[in-house]
């Protein structure tokens, strides 16, 4: 049974040391009540707490880091469906290099991926972490490749090595950088020692619920929390099951071998299919997916759809309140203005955009709300409009004076034009479906 | 220990929906198409019954759509203005299990066609391919009205799905729908209760539930589809729960919304850090269909040949699963 924030805080010190970050025990509880924090966090709780709330105060889904520099932290999580409040961490994406291949390959490669960096709606977007599989003969390029990508990139390392030996010095090495070691057999006890000595987390991977269960449950009796779960399987269906039940039973049953983030190496039988999977089970409960190959197109899609999926379903994307050119406008295109909620942005010149005309699109600062939303609340309203517009100094930039309003707003009309003296307001339509008509039967230039 | 999988089971069950008519039914298609029927949420056979998988329907135009991507027009650059041919080819090449019919040239300001030729090339369709067909029309109420009446009338028994009726229009679309024997799209502005209301309504007028597909409208990846996605998974799950007015098969237009975004357009030499064009095309609509269908979505309009073939390879190999156990 969940403890209140109430019973926890009789469990508590009671000093308001403030020693946990939180200024007082009460809301320390009423963070531990609502597994946002941990109570190992608290360095003065009593053995009795720490039995009592051991189980309960751990969040169900634990966080887990990997990396130093740019530590990627995942799980954490607390719903099944975004909706029903938001995922936290997104899903890390990693890419595999093997210690095969020559070393002027892997550098460039390491580069390239290092250097990969993209912009959407105002994020930078990039991959997170490279999985080093240790697929050569030679026992030194293991070591070489990670000193490469210690060299070139501050990104977390995930390290695939069958040879144990080799695995210890690549960890001797690679010490205070907080890497996860994959393990493809059984986790053994010398894992374990490898991973409590490097601080390192542990990939656990099995085929079937039953051995993932007992070899986390080995794992963390042994004083190895930090565990990552890989229930391969070879179809996707299957997969996406195992991934949906493992959350549901760390989320709804308590069931605390399978509270850790979730891990899938992708396979398939190209590019396309290996994007179909990934979108499948970005989608649905991966923490970390491995991609074999590194492709802009992929990567470019695949954040683009994280980025859908991880952000807060309260809180709306916001693109930059500024002027955006659509097509190649001239000083004499016309100027249209909405808000900067982002969707309502991306139709809105999206649909200029397909009518074929060059336009100015004036983006207000509506704190992310749509159109009505942002009228009703006085965040989109004549005079509000005006100030933005003299502010960004839009008058000399451009020489038309027509200024196209949503048609839901038409009733701001007045007053806006009463605020921006010289401009002609101009009613356009109410659905950004009909930009394409409206442009065709309204005199704009 | 011996791991014990929690299933939830449901009090729903999500409507089946038939599209097309043999002609043992009074139609001419070699067979129909059954979307619905499930008991648990997408793919989980564990807890729930799944007789249909998803299908994948592919698109023909009355009028060559103003900003069809280059990546597109390399397949069907030989077909694109002859929809009968593009059609057949879209089946015999490509595997599309339906065929949408899009009559956007019928919208007055974009070629104004009138409805008899509508009809006329709807039927040609029907004559060229034997799979249950699809009739798209547009937000031009007026005219797409006038336009599904004449289409439904010509036709008759053939069990059509007639794509779309709004709040604004459903009486009219939804009569004809009646009068011809056709299923209809109840399409709803991503939004749970405005969805549900438009069924309401068209039951209300004794329009048969087991002839209503659900449009959600899509956003396409990057452009909204967090709000689709969403959405579908909150219909799916009242659905579920044993709402009857959201417990109905769900239809996606990945194809149409993915070609007309920036994404599917611009080159390699423009946005070097997009990526391959003639991937990127692909991806997008890949990428927007896959998340939907965990969402929900069984019927996927779709347009690039090779996100129809790794699509539909997925959804068998995860229905091979079913089969398999």
């Amino acid at each position: 049974m969940p403890l209140s924030g109430l019973d926890i805080f009789k469990l508590l010190p009671k000093t308001n040391c403030g020693d946990c970050e939180v200024p007082t025990c009460m809301a320390f509880a009423m963070k531990l009540a609502q597994k946002k924090a941990e109570l190992s966090e608290c360095p003065h709780a009593s053995e009795e707490a720490k039995e009592t709330l051991g189980a309960a105060s751990e969040p169900p889904v634990r966080l887990v880091k990997i990396g130093r520099a740019k530590p990627l932290e995942i799980g954490n999580e607390t719903v099944m469906f975004r909706h029903e409040k938001t995922f936290f961490h997104q899903t890390g994406i990693a890419l595999q290099l093997r210690t095969s291949e020559d070393e002027e390959q892997l550098l460039s490669k390491i580069n390239e991926i290092e250097n990969y960096k993209v912009e959407r709606v105002g994020e930078e977007l990039e991959t997170d972490l490279f999985f080093i599989s240790h697929d050569s003969e030679e026992k030194d390029v293991f070591l070489k490749t990670l000193q490469l990508v210690k060299q070139n990139s501050t990104k977390g390392i995930i390290l695939d090595c069958p040879d144990k030996e080799v695995l210890k010095e690549g960890l001797d090495w690679l010490k205070d950088e907080q890497p996860a070691i994959f393990l493809e057999e059984e986790v053994t006890d010398k894992d374990i020692e490898l991973a409590k000595n490097h601080n390192a987390s542990l990939v656990l991977t099995a085929h079937s619920f039953d051995d993932l269960a007992r070899q986390s449950e080995k794992a963390k009796q042994a004083g190895v929390n930090d565990l990552i779960l890989n229930l391969a399987s070879k179809n996707a269906g299957l997969q996406l099951q195992h991934n949906t039940i493992m959350r549901r039973s760390a989320l709804k049953k308590n069931f605390k071998s399978f509270g850790y983030p979730l891990f899938t190496f992708i396979q398939g039988e190209n590019e396309f299919d290996f994007l179909a999977k990934a979108s499948l089970f970005l989608c649905k409960y991966d923490s970390i997916i491995v991609l074999p190959r590194f492709n802009k197109a992929m990567l470019y899609t695949l954040f683009t759809l994280r980025q859908n999926i991880y952000t807060d379903p309260q809180k709306p994307i916001q693109v930059d309140p500024k002027v955006y050119p659509i097509g190649e406008p001239s000083p004499e295109s016309p100027v249209f203005v909405t808000t900067n909620f982002s969707l309502t942005y991306f139709i809105v010149s999206g649909e200029i955009e397909n009518s074929g005309i060059s336009a100015h699109l004036v983006v207000c600062d509506t704190e992310g709300q749509s159109v009505l939303t942002a009228w009703a609340a006085g965040k989109f309203v004549g005079e509000k409009i005006a100030t933005f517009i003299k502010d960004i100094k839009l008058e000399q930039q451009v020489k038309t004076r027509k200024l196209i309003i949503p048609g839901f707003v038409s009733q701001i009309s007045g007053d806006l034009e009463e605020n921006l003296p010289g401009w002609e307001v101009i009613v356009g339509c109410q659905e950004a479906a009909d930009i394409a008509s409206f442009v065709k039967n309204v005199k704009l230039i | 220990m011996n791991f014990e999988i929690p299933k939830e089971t449901n009090a729903g069950k999500i409507i089946e929906v038939t599209i097309g008519a043999t002609a043992k039914q009074g139609g001419t298609r070699s067979q129909t198409t059954t979307i619905g029927g499930h008991t648990s949420l997408p793919f989980h056979f564990f807890e729930g019954e799944h007789p249909h998988r998803p299908v994948i329907a592919m698109e023909v135009f009355d009028k060559v759509p103003a900003k069809y991507p280059d990546s597109l027009m390399d397949y069907y650059h030989d077909v694109i203005d002859k929809p009968a041919d593009m059609a057949k080819k879209c089946v015999d090449e490509h595997g599309a299990e339906l065929i949408s019919v899009r009559l956007e040239g019928t919208h007055p300001e974009k070629g104004d066609k009138s409805a008899e030729e509508a009809a006329e090339l709807v039927k040609q369709v029907l004559k060229s391919v034997s799979v249950p067909i699809i009739i798209t029309g547009h937000s031009h109420f007026e005219k797409t009205n006038e336009v599904m009446k004449k289409v439904c009338e010509a036709t008759e028994g053939e069990n059509c799905l007639i794509n779309y009726a709004e709040t604004d229009n459903y009486k009219t679309i939804a009569a004809a729908c009646i009068a011809y024997n056709h299923t209809i799209v109840a399409q709803s502005p991503i939004d749970v209760n405005l969805a549900k209301q438009l069924n309401i309504l068209l039951t209300d007028m004794n329009f048969p539930a087991e002839k209503i597909v659900v449009d959600p409208l899509t956003g396409t990846l990057g452009y909204g589809l967090e709000y689709t996605y969403s959405i579908m998974e909150r219909i799916r799950n009242d659905g579920l729960g044993g709402d009857k007015m959201l417990a109905f098969p769900m239809l996606i237009n990945p194809g149409y919304e993915s070609s007309r975004v920036k994404e599917a357009r611009v080159s390699r030499e423009d946005y070097p850090e997009w990526g391959d064009q003639e991937l990127r095309g692909a991806y997008w609509e890949i990428s927007t269909a896959v998340s939907l269908l965990a969402a929900g979505a069984e019927l996927l309009i779709m347009y690039h040949p090779k996100a129809v073939e790794v699509v539909k390879k997925n959804i068998s190999e995860i229905f091979d699963l079913k089969n398999g156990d």
